[in-house]
């Protein structure tokens, strides 16, 4: 567990630790003679406090958890999961996105699609990869991946981690709705399988985008949600200050979305989260993918079939009529 | 109050026309006279409406109430309402400080004087068979919930068990966020729907009134096999809250039908006196594989834009 990483608002409990811990490693092993002692006690110290804190988590916290800076990418994921992932640039149409990136990969033997996006960790790679908010040429070359993974029936695993689509006015320009709305059509078209695994931030337009999966998982301190809790506090509390009531209001984490049967796994990670032990966390979701793909028969089922019906039901409603008396048809 | 992007229209015009002010504009009884809201010019009521609430001197489109605009996309006494008596169920017992979501719905419903964020039905226009739906912007800022999304998701299937050309005339902020993630699903769900009523070769045009925003427009407004949008109509993808929220600021003229024209995103900007006719031609055009269509015949009336309202609306 790398215990050197910074602490979000709620953990920092941990900073004093966490200090000394730092002091520790730049210490002389020769004028610190039970240095080895000293570290076992405070990472004693350090795990137990952490645990403590994780007992219980608010959704707020998720939040911030799904948008640590050090918090796993898609391509951190994909070296451990897909190493034989060839990335494939281009719409066809206009350019190259950065914030989404696809191609073809290998898991369990079998030819797969990939498509994830992307957030940068340098200044320089979140320029190119404008922060993990997709432009349209990313949604569009998506649907190209998912297209050509149709035609050679290969299932397709997505990764979504974006805080929304670019909604600028060059993306306006080049029609980020209709990118958008492409994309889902073509998932709702297609008939192989496609796994769906929110692994940071799902925010809006821009998550469900590329997420349109039969199965759909999500990490454990990932966040999945029609608008950004900021967003939604400035406007209905009209106080961006309550962006932690919001969070828990419209049930963002995957544990809420799960009891509402909005998604159907949770993806566990490491205690303290995917940023303190990457490598566990991604052999957490290598274990989840193996035993999807090994439940579903990719032969004679009709996925599309599937995936209607599964998007289909969304959105309880109640007809009032339908109790007294008969609803009108359509 | 002056709308800077209608000056177009009022170039030419000189300094003859002086509106007049405010103050004394409200003194007039409201429901004789209208104060346009693009050039100030006092109008008639009767003529406003005959015009369907198109300004006959700047061509500003007024809002018109959802039963104005079936009424001018179907045929007298056609529309039957289906699925009206839907709700939603808040699923997420959605409580903003003290006040509950249900209590919100109730106030919506009184205030818009309809039900949800859209009205559907099956009509005929011009003879031919279509499943109608028209977004209400009143009803909770035309935000798209369960029920508004089922609702149109319904309307698509009946066309598609019918045989019926979709027509759907969109206004939406987005998505509602009192129904979290279900809103985001709508988008899948409509879309996906969409799908289906395509590969059965069905028609599906596209009407865009002033301001549809969010996932309206990226899901099934965009997916018209034919998008028209009213002159002016503010459309795009984040509504001018959320990019209030997020700190981008976008030039006014970006989020336009006229901008989406000419960036290909859409097909026509047709003024409301003329959107009838326009969209009967589509349906006669498009109407090869609707079944209903041996018994379509293409009336002598086309292109009147009816504005009479249906009495026996329900």
């Amino acid at each position: 567990m790398n215990r050197l990483v910074s602490e979000l608002e709620f953990e920092k409990g941990l900073s004093e630790i966490r200090s000394a811990l730092e002091k520790l490693t730049k210490a002389d092993p020769r004028k610190v003679p039970d240095l080895a002692a000293q570290r076992a006690r405070l990472e004693a110290q350090y795990d137990q406090q952490l645990a403590a804190i994780y007992r219980e988590i608010i959704p707020w916290n998720r939040v911030l958890i799904s948008r640590h800076p050090q918090r796993p990418r898609f391509l951190d994921f994909a070296a451990v999961l897909f190493p034989d992932f060839i990335e494939l640039h281009g719409d066809r149409r206009y350019g190259d996105d950065g914030a989404i990136v696809g191609g073809p990969a290998t898991f369990q033997g079998r030819s797969v699609i990939l498509i994830g996006e992307q957030k940068g960790r340098s200044t320089k790679e979140n320029i190119m990869r404008n922060f993990g908010m997709p432009h349209p040429e990313g949604y569009r070359k998506a649907e190209r991946l998912i297209r050509m993974a149709e035609r050679f029936d290969m299932p397709i695993v997505t990764f979504v981690d974006t805080s929304g689509a670019s909604a600028l006015e060059e993306d306006e320009a080049r029609g980020v709705s209709w990118a958008i709305a492409e994309c889902l059509r073509t998932q709702a078209e297609i008939h192989v399988p496609i796994i769906s695994v929110i692994i940071g931030e799902g925010m809006s337009g821009g998550a469900i985008a590329i997420a349109m999966g039969n199965r759909v998982l999500m990490l454990e301190h990932s966040i999945y949600s029609v608008i950004a809790p900021e967003a939604c506090a400035s406007q209905l509390w009209r106080d961006v200050a309550a962006a932690p009531e919001a969070a828990t209001a419209m049930h963002v984490t995957a544990q809420q979305l799960l009891r509402l049967g909005l998604i159907d796994r949770i993806v566990p990670e490491p205690l303290g989260g995917a940023h303190r032990d990457p490598t566990t966390a991604a052999l957490y979701l290598e274990t989840a993918l193996r035993e999807e793909f090994s439940r579903i028969s990719f032969e004679q089922f009709d996925w599309a079939q599937q995936r209607y019906e599964r998007y289909r039901q969304f959105g309880q409603v109640t007809d009032t009529l339908s109790t007294t008396q008969k609803a009108p048809t359509g | 109050m002056r709308d800077k992007r209608l000056d177009f229209l009022r170039r030419g015009r000189g300094e003859r026309f002086k509106p007049l002010p405010d103050q004394e504009l409200e003194k007039l009884p409201d429901d004789v006279w209208h104060k346009c809201l693009g050039c100030r010019e006092l109008l008639y009521d009767k003529d406003l409406e005959a015009n369907v609430w198109v300004c006959p001197r700047c061509g500003y489109h007024h809002r018109i109430t959802v039963h104005e605009r079936i009424a001018m996309l179907s045929d007298e006494g056609s529309f039957v309402e289906t699925n009206h008596a839907l709700r939603s169920l808040d699923p997420l017992e959605f409580t903003i400080r003290d006040r509950s979501y249900k209590d919100r719905l109730l106030q919506a419903e009184k205030d818009a004087g309809v039900s949800e964020a859209v009205v559907t039905g099956v009509a005929t226009l011009d003879g031919v068979p279509i499943s109608l739906a028209v977004m209400v912007m009143e009803y909770l800022g035309g935000a798209v919930g369960s029920v508004a999304g089922e609702k149109i998701t319904r309307a698509v299937e009946r066309a598609h068990q019918d045989g019926r050309g979709l027509v759907i005339v969109s206004q939406s902020g987005g998505m509602r966020m009192h129904e979290g993630l279900f809103s985001l699903m709508q988008m899948a769900k409509t879309s996906g729907a969409l799908a289906r009523l395509q590969q059965a070769k069905l028609p599906f045009i596209s009407i865009i009134a002033d301001q549809t925003y969010g996932g309206a427009t990226a899901s099934w407004v965009a997916l018209g096999d034919v998008i028209i949008a009213e002159p002016g109509a503010r459309v795009g993808f984040s509504g001018p809250r959320v990019l209030q929220a997020i700190k981008v600021r976008l030039a006014d003229d970006v989020q336009k039908a006229e901008f989406m024209l000419q960036h290909g995103m859409i097909d026509l900007i047709v003024p409301r006196p003329q959107l009838r006719g326009t969209v009967i031609q589509f349906l006669h055009h498009f109407k090869g594989h609707m079944r209903c269509a041996a018994q379509v015949v293409p009336s002598q009336a086309n292109g009147s834009a009816g504005n009479q309202r249906r009495k026996d609306e329900k």
